[in-house]
């Protein structure tokens, strides 16, 4: 489980790679709000092509981003989810909520 | 029917062992030649019931978790995930998509992950005895299996 950032034009993108279940969501959860709290980004994407599985706690980890977002204003777009993650993220609705690209 | 093949895993309610529980599923499910998708499911599904025996059966303490994989037949995994924690009061409350009693890194999704990821899900629990959590998945017949 590694997380890593590049700000740039007030735009962060945050690479998740590994497995994220419940045993690594909550050091995943605080990394993000610490990027978001230092950058204040206007777009976050969170780039998860290295992103091996996911389970509900990545829910919780993009509802959080999300949220996170909503109360700066600025919003959050999932790039390159793979298969495995795109169809938990799907069964909760959640590309109703935020872009997949 | 009798099951074919099985195995019991038990392991303490560490979150370390939830990556552990959904590999050792996949490996047994492996006999089934399954897709890459199905393995998957089958590895969510898993790691949902067994992050709630984790998260919710034990809350303060560390108790004991068991998994049970069976082939009820060549096509058809069952597993059960067992706890002897605190139980859950109301199940069907419980199984209702955005329920949690969990902290902010619950979603209260994981039910219905198990429900739509596998054919069918049992949730037996009793307040202060347990839970018992049974799931059965049908993988497809592909090519050149008899």
């Amino acid at each position: 489980m590694a997380v890593s950032c590049i700000e740039a034009d007030r735009k962060l993108t945050i690479k998740i790679t590994g497995e994220l279940d419940h045993h690594h969501a909550r050091q995943v959860m605080g990394e993000l709000d610490r990027q978001i709290e230092a950058a204040l980004p206007r777009e976050l994407v969170l780039d998860l092509s290295g992103l091996s599985f996911t389970d509900s706690s990545g829910i919780a980890v993009l509802i959080r981003a999300y949220r996170r977002m909503g109360q700066m204003g600025g919003r959050v777009i999932v790039s390159q989810a793979p298969a495995q993650a795109e169809k938990v993220f799907r069964a909760a609705g959640l590309h109703k909520l935020m872009p997949f690209e | 029917m009798k099951a074919e093949n099985y195995t019991t895993v038990e392991f303490p309610s560490r979150s370390a062992n939830e990556g552990f529980a959904r590999t050792a599923a996949a490996c047994f499910a492996a006999q089934l030649d399954p897709t890459l998708d199905e393995i998957n499911d089958i590895k969510t599904a898993v790691s949902e019931a067994v992050t709630n025996a984790i998260v919710h059966a034990y809350p303060d303490s560390i108790g004991k978790v068991v998994m049970k994989l069976r082939l009820r037949d060549q096509h058809t995994l069952e597993i059960v995930i067992r706890d002897w924690g605190v139980g859950i009061p109301d199940v069907e409350q419980a199984r209702q998509p955005l329920y949690t009693t969990g902290s902010e890194e619950r979603s209260g999704m994981g039910f219905t992950i198990m429900e739509s990821f596998m054919d069918t899900l049992r949730v037996r629990s009793q307040p202060g005895k347990g839970t018992t959590v049974t799931m059965r998945k049908r993988v497809s017949l592909r090519l050149g299996q008899q």
